[in-house]
């Protein structure tokens, strides 16, 4: 088992590795670091959603944020870019701090009501206060930083930056499902009042998990003002909250590889199937119907469940055959068609 | 340790009011410690009200508790189980999806302060785990100690849901209708479990199944609307005309 483990690893690092030079063109790189970026939003939605219980229909409003305090900062505010990156994350966690104290006020469907407005508060303030974000234009100007003397200008190895803080999210969340706190969040989502019957501090629970949440949204926007070098209000409305939404019960809420997963669906359809069918949209809401049809717990517990079911199939002595029989007896059957065998 | 200085449980003058209506009254209620109390009274008479006021889930309107002497009225409910405060659920409410090792080491880990560690894994806690299957193992569920819960009877979750709370050592322990919905089999593995609650636990029991409650309580509060209708050993109540007339059906 562990030996599978390791073997899946090294072959994903070098699929990682080797990425940009297998692909056709520069666009499938720079497609892949989008992914990443989406992915780690993803990932920190799946915190709250997934694994907390707690719909948040503004959370765009963390990448939002820390994009444009990281580019005002840089550029207007004339600060380097350590010190840039460590500003916006500590005000984008305060953000959420605050945000947690407001929404955590209520549950389920009014929790999704006031992140939604918090979330339309920040998409009003960066579309209105023009004179610091710049109205509808947006901020731009933003260059890339050097991290340890390695300069990611080049889509290349932005890909691999990208890349690398995503594996980094995406193991502190694999260690948090594991732990002790990760386990006191899925109970607080499953029976809360058990869990209070037990010790656990329910409401506080939830807010660590929200400022983590928070955290990790404004790492995504930071990410994404490095690439893009421009943040606009459109990255931070309503559709873009919902998108992220999309990701994350489309891969699967409340498993780790989901967020990945519905990244990947949302962007590879938005980027390289819009470019053959103009109304993509109307394809990913398709996609999402069928999803949401065939398999309601999303695509990566829906084809593992998938995945068992055709193996008890298999498994049984006569199970396929006799399976098959049924199939085609019932076929037969809605179309009026008495079936026997000739003599 | 003294008990008459300090009660497992003292309630003074408690009221609760849901809108206009009243569902407890002025209730005093004294529990001495390690004793076995049951709660009587019809549907709707507050017994669960009364838990949930005592355990924190309810605010109270008016009225003190306290606990070995220490005042609980205004401690909110997680914090009231560090002082030693457990229960039980009328309707069964424990973590479907899990083993039933994993719901005990949720018990365990709910008084600790490892609940809050992010990173390490906590199948690593090797003591928790050992520490649940022992739990397990003194209701005899320790050969289904690794099997989602879904795929145990009524019973056996009963029997889980009373040996979590026992497994965080309470000092007091609120048991809502540990009977309801078994069957006669299980009934008698409950009743002979909650037999072998140890006696530092002070036990408040709600039960309907007079035959197991009666001979488990030693002392009966009899709750009417809210009220205490009337208090004693379990003769005197069984005794009084009015308890006959709601239960016994004399």
């Amino acid at each position: 088992m562990k030996v599978k483990i390791m073997l899946t690893a090294a072959a994903l690092l070098l699929v990682f590795v080797f990425y940009p030079y297998i692909v056709p063109s520069t666009f499938y790189v720079s497609l892949a670091s989008q992914i990443f970026i989406a992915a780690i939003m993803a990932l920190s939605l799946n915190l709250l959603v997934g694994y907390g219980g707690m719909v948040s229909l503004g959370h765009a409003a963390y990448p939002g944020v820390a994009a444009y305090l990281i580019i005002w900062l840089s550029t207007r505010g004339g600060m380097d870019p350590v010190s840039a990156v460590l500003v916006t994350m500590g005000t984008v966690t305060l953000m959420a701090g605050l945000f947690g104290l407001l929404a955590l006020r209520a549950k389920g469907l009014s929790f999704l009501m006031i992140t939604l407005a918090l979330g339309q508060i920040v998409w009003g303030v960066a579309y209105r206060w023009v004179s610091v974000t710049g109205g509808d234009n947006g901020l731009s100007g933003l260059v890339r930083p050097a991290p340890f003397g390695i300069d990611l200008t080049s889509g290349h190895s932005f890909y691999y930056f990208a890349g690398i803080c995503f594996g980094l999210a995406m193991f502190v969340m694999y260690l948090f499902v594991r732990s002790p706190f990760g386990a006191s969040l899925k109970g607080v989502r499953d029976q809360p009042a058990r869990m209070v019957a037990l010790g656990y501090n329910v409401w506080m629970i939830r807010y660590a998990s929200f400022i983590i949440s928070g955290f990790w949204g404004g790492i995504s926007g930071v990410l994404y003002a490095y690439y893009h070098q421009f943040i606009s209000p459109h990255a931070i409305s309503i559709a873009n909250s919902a998108e992220f939404l999309l990701m994350v019960i489309a891969g699967g809420a409340g498993t780790l590889l989901g967020p990945l997963v519905g990244a990947t669906l949302v962007l590879v359809l938005k980027n390289v199937v819009s470019a053959y069918v103009t109304r993509w949209l109307m394809l990913l809401g398709i996609i999402f119907v069928v999803i949401v049809i065939f398999l309601p717990e999303g695509l990566v517990p829906g084809v593992e469940r998938l995945r068992l079911q055709l193996k008890n199939i298999l498994r049984r002595p006569g199970g396929l055959s006799a399976k098959c029989s049924a199939l085609t007896t019932s076929v037969f059957k809605s179309l009026g068609i008495k079936r026997g065998r000739k003599s | 340790m003294n008990a008459v200085a300090a009660p497992a449980l003292e309630i003074k003058g408690l009221c609760k009011n849901f809108g206009g209506m009243s569902a407890i009254t002025d209730v005093n209620i004294s529990v001495a410690a390690g004793e076995r109390r049951l709660l009587l009274g019809p549907n709707g008479a507050g017994k669960t009200t009364l838990f949930n006021l005592i355990t924190g889930v309810l605010k109270s309107d008016k009225g003190t508790i306290q606990s070995f002497g220490r005042d609980l009225t205004r401690l909110p409910a997680h914090r009231r189980v560090h002082r030693g405060i457990a229960r039980t659920f009328q309707i069964i409410t424990l973590f479907d999806k899990n083993t039933l090792r994993h719901n005990v080491v949720l018990a365990l880990m709910g008084l600790q302060n490892r609940r809050w560690n992010p990173v390490t894994r906590i199948k690593n806690y090797s003591d928790l785990e050992e520490q649940a299957e022992n739990v397990l193992a003194r209701v005899g569920l320790d050969a289904i100690a690794d099997q989602p819960l879904v795929q145990s009877s009524y019973g056996e979750r009963r029997r889980l849901e009373i040996a979590m709370a026992l497994a965080q050592e309470p000092r007091v322990l609120l048991l809502d209708e540990p009977l309801a919905g078994l069957s006669r089999e299980e009934r008698r593995d409950v009743q002979e479990l909650l037999g072998k609650i140890p006696r530092e636990v002070t036990v408040i029991l709600i039960e309907h199944d007079m035959d197991v409650a009666l001979s488990f309580a030693e002392k009966i509060t009899a709750l009417y609307y809210g009220e205490v209708l009337l208090e004693g050993t379990r003769e005197e109540v069984v005794a009084d005309p009015r308890i006959r007339e709601v239960y016994l059906g004399a």
